[in-house]
Parts: C-alpha cells; structure tokens; sequence
C-alpha cells in the first residue's frame, strides 16, 4: 500500500503564481485560475440536473405553503386551502379510532362481570386490548405478567388484601389503596416502635414462624400477638379482606415475612400506596382490567391445579 | 508553547494567567460549596500552574527571529492532541451509555453513573471536545496555508485553545456532578458559557485579522465555511444561552426564554449547531483537506459558492422541524418542513462536488486509507443530509420522531461524516506537522478505516430497523382499535439492536484508540523541535 504524502508546497515552486488558466486534462474543463496552496478550482458549469432538483423542491414548497398554514401575517398567518389545523387533525384521527373502539368497550360501562366473562365473543375483542392496557399502567409495579414484586402485590396468585372478586377489584383500580382520592381504601401498619425492642423482637420471631403453624397459644408472644396484631391480622392471623390487613399465616406478605424484615416493619409501619386510576382511565377501561386481572389469578390457578 | 512565544507575548501570557487564576479564586471563594467551587477551584490550579510555568521563563532568550517565516503551528498541535483525547474520552462514554441501555444494572449505581449524567457528557465531548478541536486546530492550519499567511498573532491561538478546552472540562465535569441547565447541546452552566463566548469572539477576530493578512488574492472557500461556522455558532450560543443567574455564587440560572419560544430557540439553536458546527465548518475541512489530498482540483468553483449560500440561507429555517406535532403553531411547523426539503439540493451539490473531485483520483481512493476517510465522509454527507431532509417531512416525522431513528440519523452524521472527515484531516495534517513523510504505522490507518466503517454501518443499520419498529409499534391499531402493542414490548424489542449498535460504536471506539496511538508514535518518531516545510510567501512579523 502506498501512502500518499500532504502536497505542501514552498514559497519557490512555481505553482503558486495565480491567474493562470490551464484546462483540466481529466475532465476536460478550464481551472478558475486560483491557486491556494496548490489547490485549484475548475470552471465547471452549473449542472442543469441540480438547477431542475432545485426547481423541483421549490415547486413543492410553494405547493405546500398554498395547502398548509405557511407564512405569517401581522399577528395572523395564512391558512392555507386545506384549512387544516393541528388540533382538528388530531381530534377527527382520535374520534375514528374511539368509534371502532367503542364498539365493544362500551359493553364494559356497566360492571355486569358475570355477563361480560361469559361473552366469548366479546372478550376475543377485548382482552388483547387489556393486556396492553395492564402493560402500559399496571406493569410498571406488578410486573408484566402481574407477579410483583417486593413491596407490589402479585396478582396472579390465589392471595388478596382487597378480594380478587372483579367488583372490588374495579373499585381497588377506580379509587387506590392510601391515595389522595377521597374514597380511597386505606390500609396502614402502623410503627410498633412503642413497643420495647425485646417485645418485638418476640413478635417477630412469633410471626416469621406463623406459616410454618410452627408456634403455640403457650407462646408468651401470642398474648402479645392477640393485644397489638389481632384487632387488624385476626385472632387466626390469617387477616381481612375488609381492612386490607394481609394473612400472616401464609406466604403471601409482600414485604417478606422474614425475621429481619418483619423486625423493620415492626419498628417502621407499611403503607403501601397505588394510585387511583378514575382520572386516568374510564369506568369501561377500568372493568375491563379488573376483569382481566381477576382472570389472571384464576389462570395461575388453574396452571398450579 | 511557551519556547514558541516572544518576551513580550510571555508577559501577556503571565498576565492572562493572572486573571484566570484570580476568576477562579473569586469563583470559588464566592461559591463556597458545590459545583461551581470545583469549576474555580480548576481554573485556579490551572491559573498558578501557566503561571509558574511563563514566569520561569520570561526572561528566556527571545525565539529564533525566523520564526515569522513559517506557519504558527505549535497550537494546532496541541489542538490536534485534544482533539485526540476528546475522542477517546467521549465515544468511550458513549459506548458505556450505549451498554447501560442494554444492560442496565452493569455500572454501580453511584449518582454520576446514571444514563442521565453520563449521556450529555457523551455528546458534549464528541460535539464541544472532540469536533470542535478539530475544527478550530484545522481551521488554523487551513486560515495559513490558503492564505499563506501566519497566525495574526501568537497569544491568542493560545487563548482560544486553553479556554476552549476549560470550558469543555467544566461542561462535562459539571454533568456528573449534576449541575445542567437542561438545554440539549446547551447543558453547560451559566458561567461556562460566558467563557466560551468571551473564547469565541476572539477566535472570529483572529480568524478575520489573519484572512486580513493573506497573501492570495482571493479568500479560499474553506474559509467561508469555517467563518460561518464561527459567527454563527457565536449568535446561536448567545442567544440560546441567554439566562439570569440564581445567585453570584450558584451554577444554578433560569433561561429568559419561557414555554414554547423556549423550545423554538432551542432547536433554532439546536438544528444550527448541527448546521454550522457539525456541517459548515467540516465542509472547509472538506474543501480544503479532500484536494490537497487527492492532488484533484475542486470539481465546481460555481458549486462550492453556491452551495455555501445555499446551505447559509436555507439552514437557518428548518429548527422548528424539530417541533412537528407540538403545542409550536403549524405555520411554523409548514416552513422548517419545506426549507428542510429546499435545503437539500445545496447540501447534495456538496456531497457532489466532494466526489466529482475524485473524478481521475480513484486509483488513490483505493490504495490511500486516508483518502478513502474523506470519500466516505462525503457519501455519508450525502446520506445523512437526505435523510435529514426526508425526516422533516411532517407525516414521516410523525414515524420516526421520539425513536431510535432519531439517535441513527444523528450518528450516520457524526460517526460517517464528522468523524469520518476529522481522521481524513488529522491523517493528512499530522505528517506534514511533524515534518514526517507519512504516520509511523501506515497499515494502521487501514485497520482503523474498515473498523469505523464497519462500526458506523452496525450503528446505523441497527438504529434505523430500531427507530422504524419502535415507530411502527407505537401507532399500530388492532382492528378491535386498541393499540396492537404495549410500551412494553416495544422496549423489549430494542434488546438485538441495542446490542448492535453498542457492538458497532466499540468497533469505531477501537478505531479511534488505533488513531491516537498512531498518531502519538508519529510524533515521537519527530525530532524535537521540528517544524512543518510549508512557508507562507513572506516574512509576517507578529502584531
């Protein structure tokens, strides 16, 4: 390979002397008679092909700026013949989507599940919509497949704190659970920090053993159980579907039931917080997930049978 | 650079040294705290250190009274250095950008870690660092030897290097500390901009003082390009940049501009620096680099002066293209789009006239590595002008904007054409400053060229089927006239590509590291003190 070096040149090559014209021996042209540095231009014409592009781009600009709204006047600006205005455009595109869309989901305006999960037809429509929906709200906390995680319930198993039953369901997502809307559900663990550490380090041990049935109402932390946990998780610690206290007595807490982590929310208190949808979504929208989220439990189930 | 200077430029360099380390005293003296302390705490090192080093020897021997018979090259060397580092530094951060969106836990999760922080100092260490070293360096060395003139002065050139790189440093060292006026392209601090503008101003007065001097009879059009590249890139920074200060004392400042006048001075602002930073002053690269290297007379005088009118002209519009489909009025909207379709018969006479020069060099196209840098530049600067132009049209910005499309055009742009054309540069300039027939490892340049024109293609390629998906993902309805797919599994299905294009920038970062060693062994290979053989016509004393 060869490598060609910089053409640099001195002030006595005779290059450099300006003005003299010389025609091109490899494209036949004239050069402009400049010379920097070695460099020279040649004189060749304008291309008629380049000038035709040109009038070319032109035309459709001025074609445009007839059609569209295009140059200003004063505080106004010219309209354009097509009349178009962004927000029109956007509002006859959205009202065609929503007519076909309303097709099927104004069925859902009405939380009538029974009806509505024995549709075959209806869901074949609709559920393809409400996985999308799920992905592109629920997700982001339960997961794409609605298992959870630390801290977001998984929704595809056989646990509830506010009852897997489509109507609630639709009231969990139309309200959330220790949001800022007024009717929301409310849930709060309170701090056991009153409590000496010794107490609830016995609580603790006392708790993280309750799904293995491993303690014993001999237990002295039972009677510590029964005073501060029960009124809320249940004399059988097994919780309530009407205060959103989870049963302790499975697997199913979502902050883990381990020593050091039931120590943590022991001395902190929980309060898990999901937003309320109504403003978001529409009631149809919204029995619509509660209807698919109900059937992800019961698939999960059916899979685990 | 101290050696190259005469007693009396030391004094003003002393005192110039001075005032910068007092800047960075009261900078950091009133700041106390925080990121703008860090930045005068640097200026104040960097102050006491040209300090110690011009008073040790002012009182030197003056420099060899010849000197005013060559070129002033000693700071397009360093230019060229930075240049080098700048690369290095801001496509490896690229790279590790590009990796996190693949692997997103891979880097401990420190604050300065996150994609965040790390991405602007990816672009401003490509654009500010590494492109407009070059810029400047080759500007310098294209302003002498197309006007056969030395630099109007020896203290400046200086000024603008040191400054320039200051602010770079302090552009991207504020990034990871968080501090950002959350400006694309214009994330730099209040202060740091002030700097840059007091930089840029006495660059466009050197530029012009040195064309002033020339000794042709007419100026070179590689010097139009770079002198709009200068002034306009100074009325963009100005006016974008435009801010109240929190407080003396606080890197933190609220833009004058509000809503969306904000987002069109913006994009005014953020559309010319890739006009006149990225465009302009690569196309007096161009001009000047591609027929010295191919020994081939420019193809069209007619062309290039039309062209740069033309691109001068039309340029200026099109930023509100950037705003299709936004709260910015459609009238506004109708004209970027249509200035950006007119725009494109001046850019591809460029690219053309850039090519029908090699008409009789293509032999040399196929044996020179560093030739076929420039070749490729240009049919990149083709490609990418076209599609610069294609995507502005509303309907298809209504496809690509928002995706990865996006990220592929900006780079088929950087990686093909920018880049691509500052390694042509750098090949050609860095023999010839270092008086050396050739680089130290010709076939280097070779393995350099097919890694960043193969990193380049994976980037591109991956990035446009990326940014085409992700488009079509996103506006696709089921007949039952839900969306066909979630947010969700359009970001799944960017996990091959993601994967592409941080294979494809690696293989132009490898590239780039390949270019620096080559050209650091190049210039070890030198003697000391050896000067480039190219002469201006006469004796120029200094003013």
């Amino acid at each position: 390979m060869t490598t060609h070096r910089s053409r640099s040149v001195s002030p006595d090559d005779v290059d450099f002397k300006d003005g003299i014209q010389e025609v091109d021996p490899v494209t036949g042209y004239d050069t402009t008679g400049h010379r920097w540095n070695g460099i020279r231009e040649l004189n060749t014409p304008f291309p008629r092909l380049v000038l035709v592009i040109l009038m070319l781009t032109f035309i459709y600009s001025v074609i445009a700026w007839v059609l569209l709204p295009a140059w200003p006047i004063g505080k106004s600006y010219t309209h354009g013949i097509l009349g178009l205005t962004q927000e029109g455009e956007a509002i006859s595109g959205f009202v065609a989507i929503e007519k076909t869309r309303q097709s099927w989901l104004s069925r859902f305006d009405k939380p009538d599940f029974a009806a509505l999960a024995a549709d075959k037809l209806l869901l074949a429509k609709a559920m393809p919509a409400a996985v999308r929906l799920f992905e592109d709200n629920c997700a982001v906390c339960h997961g794409q497949k609605g298992t959870g995680g630390p801290g977001f319930p998984n929704l595809a198993d056989a646990y509830w704190l506010w009852s897997g039953e489509p109507k609630e369901i639709a009231q969990t997502i139309t309200v959330g659970i220790n949001s800022t809307d007024d009717d929301a559900r409310f849930a709060q663990m309170p701090a056991f920090d009153s409590l000496s550490r010794s107490d609830r380090k016995k609580l603790a041990d006392y708790v993280t053993a309750l799904p293995q049935g491993k303690t014993s109402a001999k237990d002295p932390a039972s009677a510590l159980f029964a005073d501060n946990c029960a009124p809320c998780h249940g004399d059988d610690a097994t919780g309530g579907l009407e205060n959103g206290a989870p049963s302790l007595a499975d697997h199913s807490v979502i902050y883990g039931q381990d020593r050091h982590t039931v120590l943590t929310t022991l001395a902190h208190g929980r309060q898990g917080v999901m937003p309320a949808w109504s403003n978001r979504l529409s009631s149809a929208e919204i029995n619509l997930l509660a209807l698919y989220v109900a059937q992800l439990a019961s698939k999960q189930n059916e899979r685990t049978k | 650079m101290i050696a190259t200077l005469s007693v009396v430029e030391r004094q003003v360099g002393l005192l110039l040294s001075v005032l910068l380390a007092l800047v960075g005293l009261v900078m950091a003296a009133s700041a106390g705290y925080g990121v703008m302390a860090v930045h005068g705490s640097m200026a104040l090192v960097l102050g006491i250190a040209l300090i110690f080093a011009f008073s040790g020897s002012v009182s030197d021997p003056e420099p060899p009274a010849d000197r005013i018979y060559h070129y002033y090259d000693a700071p397009i060397r360093f230019g060229i250095v930075m240049t080098l580092i700048w690369a290095v530094i801001g496509m490896a951060v690229g790279v590790w950008v590009a990796a996190l969106l693949y692997w997103p836990e891979a880097t401990p999760a420190a604050p300065w870690t996150t994609f965040g922080r790390l991405r602007p100092v990816h672009t401003t260490g490509i654009i500010f660092g590494f492109a407009g070293n070059a810029l400047i360096a080759t500007s310098f060395y294209v302003v002498q030897r197309s006007s056969r003139a030395r630099l109007a002065d020896a203290v400046s050139p200086w000024f603008i290097m040191i400054g320039y790189n200051l602010f770079s440093v302090w552009a991207v060292t504020g990034y990871l500390m968080g501090s950002t006026q959350s400006k694309e392209y214009a994330e730099a601090s209040w202060y740091a901009d002030i700097l840059l503008v007091v930089v840029w101003v006495t660059y466009f007065v050197l530029y012009m003082r040195t064309l002033a001097r020339r000794n042709e009879p007419h100026i070179y059009v590689a010097n139009w390009y770079y002198m709009a590249f200068i002034l306009v890139v100074a009325m963009l920074h100005i006016v974008n940049n435009i801010a109240l200060p929190v407080s003396f004392s606080s890197d933190q400042s609220f833009p004058v501009w509000g809503g969306v006048q904000d987002a069109m001075v913006q994009w005014w602002y953020g559309h010319n620096a890739v006009a006149f930073f990225l465009t302009a002053g690569f196309l007096g690269m161009l001009y000047y680099f591609l027929p010295v290297r191919s020994g081939r007379p420019i193809w069209s005088y007619r062309i290039s002066i039309v062209a740069f009118w033309g691109i001068v002209f039309f340029y200026i519009w099109v930023g509100s293209h950037h705003l299709h489909y936004t709260a910015l009025p459609y009238w506004v909207q109708t004209l970027g789009m249509t200035f950006s379709v007119m725009l494109l018969v001046p850019s591809w006479a460029s690219a053309g006239n850039a090519i029908a020069t090699l008409n009789g060099a293509w032999h040399k196209v196929r044996d020179d590595a560093t030739l076929r840098f420039m070749f490729v530049a240009a049919v990149f600067y083709g490609l990418s002008t076209f599609e610069g132009s294609f995507l502005a049209i509303r309907p298809v910005n209504s496809l690509s904007h928002y995706t990865d499309w996006t990220v592929g055009h900006v780079h088929s742009g950087t990686l093909g054409w920018v880049a691509m054309i500052i390694f042509g540069a750098i090949y050609t300039l860095v023999p010839n400053l270092y008086d050396r027939s050739q680089m130290a490892w010709p076939r280097a340049i070779d393995w350099h060229f097919w890694l960043a024109v193969s990193g380049t293609l994976i980037y591109v390629v991956s990035l446009w089927n990326a940014g085409i998906t992700q488009g079509l993902m996103w506006r696709t309805y089921g007949s039952n006239g839900s969306l066909a797919y979630s947010f969700l599994q359009s970001v799944e299905a960017m996990a091959p590509y993601y994967l592409l294009r941080t294979i494809g920038g690696a293989l132009f970062l490898a590239g780039a590291v390949l270019c620096a060693f080559n050209c650091l062994a190049t210039i070890r290979a030198a003697p000391r003190g050896v000067e480039a053989i190219d002469r201006p016509l006469s004796p120029q004393p200094a003013e």
